[in-house]
């Protein structure tokens, strides 16, 4: 399945159900990071229970040094 | 003590982490600061490196309280936007909203700030705008209820201090919630100025990352914000267009 990701796309393997395994998935699970869901913020508790379908659009975000 | 919102802080220095060296430099720069305040950027992540470091994975994260700013955005939707992913990172629930309207000039535009500040408010957020130094500005931002006024010195990242002292020192007098001074500081002599007109704080960044030595810089800088307040404090002497001696006039053999 592809979705797309900050942008771009990527190719999903089908058995990446929810969001909590992507970021498992993408090894970004000890990060600090803040996921975008089809334009609705997730808080990291809704990452599990959140379906991943073709053709969704992501933001995975972080913070980064600014003033 | 400053107190911003329901948080109340010792250091009035809060300190921005963008353009340090390294982040060792960083670490220590922060350190020596004393600084209680961080602020940040939210940014697209590189996905395909996990092993990318991170600044947070280097700082007792309990130590802090972060300010996450929501530059980037060019109007009001983008910063609200920003602020809520900032929020739910869970890390915060402070934001310095940031609006830039000129990209030569990076100066706020005071329209989406203003906009933008009202939503958060209305969010439950504790806002802190970033501002240009225009008066009646700054009086509406508060009596929208933000918990702080963040002022510009001069245009960020240009270090060139304190431009229009008298803007600032009209802005803080008519300020029931503390004054911080963003952006523009300069040098020591900058951040201790922006404390003796009487901000209640100093937001910096590049003074410092971009020092030739950084860590030495954040201590120069800690000093002087406490240097300053100290003689807010302390209430300074009159200017006056003549000389008045400081040792007594009587009493002298010499000169008769």
């Amino acid at each position: 399945m592809e979705i797309i990701v900050n942008g771009d796309p990527l190719e999903v393997s089908e058995g990446i159900t929810n969001i909590e395994e992507l970021i498992q998935e993408l090894r970004l699970e000890k990060k600090s990071l803040i996921v975008e869901h089809n334009q609705t913020i997730l808080k990291k508790e809704k990452h599990k229970e959140t379906a991943i379908s073709e053709g969704d659009r992501l933001e995975i975000v972080h913070f980064v040094g600014g003033g | 003590m400053l107190q911003v919102g329901n948080d109340t802080f010792q250091s009035r220095l809060f300190l921005g982490t963008g353009k340090y060296p390294n982040y060792d430099i960083q670490k220590q720069a922060v350190d020596v600061s004393e600084t209680e305040v961080l602020t940040f950027s939210v940014r697209r992540m590189n996905i395909f490196d996990p092993d990318q470091p991170n600044f947070l994975e280097k700082i007792d994260l309990k130590k802090y309280r972060f300010l996450p700013n929501t530059a980037g955005a060019k109007n009001a939707e983008e910063a609200v936007r920003i602020a809520k992913l900032a929020d739910a990172s869970g890390l915060c629930d402070m934001v310095k909203v940031e609006v830039i309207g000129c990209d030569k000039t990076l100066l706020p535009d005071p329209v989406e700030t203003l906009k933008a500040t009202e939503t958060l408010l209305a969010e439950g957020f504790t806002v802190l705008p970033y501002t240009s130094d225009d008066v009646v500005l700054a009086r509406k931002l508060e009596e929208l209820g933000a918990h702080a006024i963040m002022p510009g010195a001069s245009p960020i990242g240009s270090g060139q201090g304190i431009i229009n002292p008298l803007n600032l020192q009209f802005i803080i007098e008519q300020a029931s919630v503390p004054v911080i001074v963003d952006a523009g500081i300069g040098s020591p002599k900058d951040a201790a100025y922006a404390m003796e007109l009487g901000a209640d704080g100093v937001l910096l960044n590049t003074a410092v990352s971009g020092a030739n030595d950084p860590v030495k810089m954040a201590e120069a800088m800690k000093l002087a914000v406490e240097a300053g307040r100290l003689g807010f404090e302390a209430g300074r002497i009159a200017k006056k267009e003549y000389a008045v001696a400081s040792s007594p006039k009587e009493g002298i053999s010499v000169g008769e």
